[in-house]
């Protein structure tokens, strides 16, 4: 978890005897390098980028030859038709809610889970933990039929409870939490609680939740982006009358219309909020990523 | 005498019981919402149960089994997802290993290059898709702009078979390489610089070095990222899905050309509501997936240190 908080110092090495070899044992970038990297980034950030244009121009612009490749200014205009002719407002207000929802629950209970599995002893503990990191590679989408005929049984199908249920926790996050509290908490600590009559509660209250915040917030940004972005089981278990973001957009490419102008601003529009975490958090999330924070 | 008693007996019951209360929620929504419903799809796979018959659901034990390998579309389906499993994994590996390469060098505004490596993977897959659908597309696509400046022809990516794999292969790639790469450059930056430093005054070139050096140290994560990778690439839905969006998706092109085999399971169940043969699809590709990951496996495990 060190590397989310600071990234090790390069390392500086001794010089060589010719340029070339110094550069290759130094491991310093050369101009192809940067040339690579720019390409690299520029690949990365141009679909995206695309869309924005796209967003910002009139609806005949998405046929020009050759392509236009800078923004216009109808980008507000654009985004008026966005609500005017759909019910993205919804969508946007129920994809807040679903993901916002999922993040607070997934960060409470794998905080509230991994500081059992790292810091408490119980019976069977080993046996639960393996469970849980077994779990973690098996697909739940391939239990989706049941799902479905769940929620049908219990009269949730095509409301957001739907999608926010199954979400509440992950394998994952109770994984990544306990990784963080074995490191993050000296047994000395809890054990001097414990000597002051403090119950178990009251150590993850007061000790155990205060050092949770790096990794939480960490899960937290991955639990967020995860969640907004989630396709199949809202495509499934929710109606076009009542979507999420994601089936939002699915519905206003599947022939609602042909204006795609009016389909890429939508695109814009549901990936501002994920765009706008992740310019404000970027550090954190490379960090996350890089400190094994797996989100497969 | 009866408060410490009282206060030890609490003690003995939070040091006993509590930890498994603090577990329980997890367990509890996870038995009930991920683990029943996957081992509950087993029993429906043995059941003739469509929502579209009256008579409800009737056990008829490999009915569904023996129909799935006699269908041609299944086949066709299964054939598209090892296509696009081999089309995505493949090369998401070894853009990641460059890349990874690249950005373990010393190099300047650092966090900047490995953030823009990372941004194709937090964003929506959906969006994604309706967006790459239109720079694949056949008269005003981008992609096709460009083909024609080095002379290339009007590809219609969507109506061949191996065009409309590399389109959805290049969305998928497009997406994940930036994620793996950050995971190898995690372990590349472990790697000791005195390896590199004999190496270079051994006179080994940075290309050997890579070959040489990196990649068999780092095979621990590789075949991480290869099994990683299989997991998602084996069940690609959103992709086929909105590349041609419209009534007929499901299909995934006219001829079922990249339909693969989870959207197959989408159409049978979502679609013709038949859910007993959609779950059987879902047993045989999660039985697919496993073979297939333990095939990645086996071959990254291969990679040798010299």
């Amino acid at each position: 978890m060190t590397a989310v908080l600071d990234p090790p110092a390069p390392v500086r090495r001794p010089a060589g005897p010719a340029v070339r070899a110094r550069r290759l044992a130094r491991r310093v970038a050369g101009p192809w390098t940067y040339a690579a990297l720019i390409a690299v980034l520029a690949g990365s950030a141009f679909p995206v980028y695309w869309s924005f244009v796209v967003s910002s121009q009139t609806p005949d612009a998405i046929d020009r030859v050759p392509p236009v490749l800078v923004p216009g200014g109808h980008l507000f205009a654009n985004i008026a038709r966005v609500f005017d002719t759909t019910d993205f407002a919804l969508a946007l207000t129920n994809s807040i809610v679903v993901a916002g929802t999922v993040t607070v629950s997934v960060v409470f209970f794998s905080t509230l889970a991994g500081f059992a599995f790292a810091k408490l002893k119980f019976r069977g503990r080993n046996v639960l933990l393996l469970l849980i990191i077994a779990t973690q590679a098996i697909p739940t989408e391939l239990g989706i039929i049941p799902l479905y005929l769940m929620m049908s049984e219990f009269g949730w199908a095509g409301q957001i409870h739907a999608v926010i249920v199954p979400g509440l926790v992950t394998a994952f996050g109770v994984f990544f939490m306990r990784q963080y509290f074995e490191r993050a908490i000296p047994d000395e600590l809890l054990e001097a609680g414990r000597m002051d009559g403090c119950h178990s509660l009251r150590l993850f209250w007061h000790v155990a939740l205060p050092a949770a915040r790096p990794a939480a917030a960490v899960l937290g940004l991955f639990t967020f982006m995860q969640a907004w972005n989630d396709f199949f089981w809202p495509l499934v278990v929710l109606v076009p009358e009542n979507p999420t973001v994601q089936t939002a957009l699915s519905t206003l490419a599947s022939g609602y219309t042909t204006d795609y102008t009016l389909v890429l601003t939508a695109a814009t529009i549901g990936t501002v909020p994920v765009l706008a975490v992740f310019l404000l958090f970027g550090r954190q999330i490379v960090g996350g990523i890089m400190s094994g924070a797996v989100k497969g | 005498m009866a408060v410490t008693d009282k206060a030890a007996r609490r003690h003995r019951w939070d040091t006993r019981f509590a930890p498994y209360g603090y577990v329980a929620p997890y367990f509890l929504l996870f038995g009930v919402f991920g683990l029943f419903p996957l081992l509950y799809t087993i029993w429906v796979s043995l059941q003739h149960r469509n929502l579209l018959d009256e008579g409800g659901a009737s056990l008829v034990w490999f009915d569904n089994y023996a129909r799935l390998l006699a269908d041609p579309y299944f086949w066709n389906a299964m054939g598209n997802t090892m296509s696009l499993w081999l089309l995505t994994t493949v090369p998401q590996i070894l853009f990641a290993l460059g890349i990874a390469a690249l950005l373990n060098r010393k190099v300047r505004t650092r966090t900047l290059f490995r953030m823009g490596v990372i941004l194709p993977n937090i964003t929506s897959v959906a969006a994604v898709t309706i967006i790459f659908a239109q720079l694949f597309g056949r008269d005003f696509g981008l992609i096709n702009w460009v083909l024609d400046l080095f002379g290339g022809g009007h590809v219609d990516w969507q109506a061949g078979t191996a065009t409309s794999h590399v389109a959805i292969a290049v969305m998928v790639v497009w997406r994940w390489t930036g994620y793996h790469a950050l995971i190898f450059l995690a372990s590349m930056q472990a790697i000791s610089p005195s390896l590199y430093e004999a190496a270079t005054l051994d006179g080994a070139s940075g290309w050997q070095q890579f070959w040489r050096i990196t990649v068999p140290l780092l095979r621990p994560q590789i075949i991480f990222s290869t099994i990683i990778a299989t997991t998602g690439n084996m069940r690609l839905l959103a992709e086929p899905l909105l590349f041609n969006p419209g009534a007929a998706a499901a299909t995934g092109g006219s001829d079922r050309q990249f339909q693969t085999a989870a959207l197959y399971l989408y159409e049978q169940g979502f679609t013709n509501y038949d859910f007993g043969y959609s779950s059987a699809i879902a047993v045989v590709l999660a039985i697919a997936t496993v073979i297939v990951a333990g095939l990645g496996y086996l071959v990254t495990k291969r990679i040798q240190t010299e």
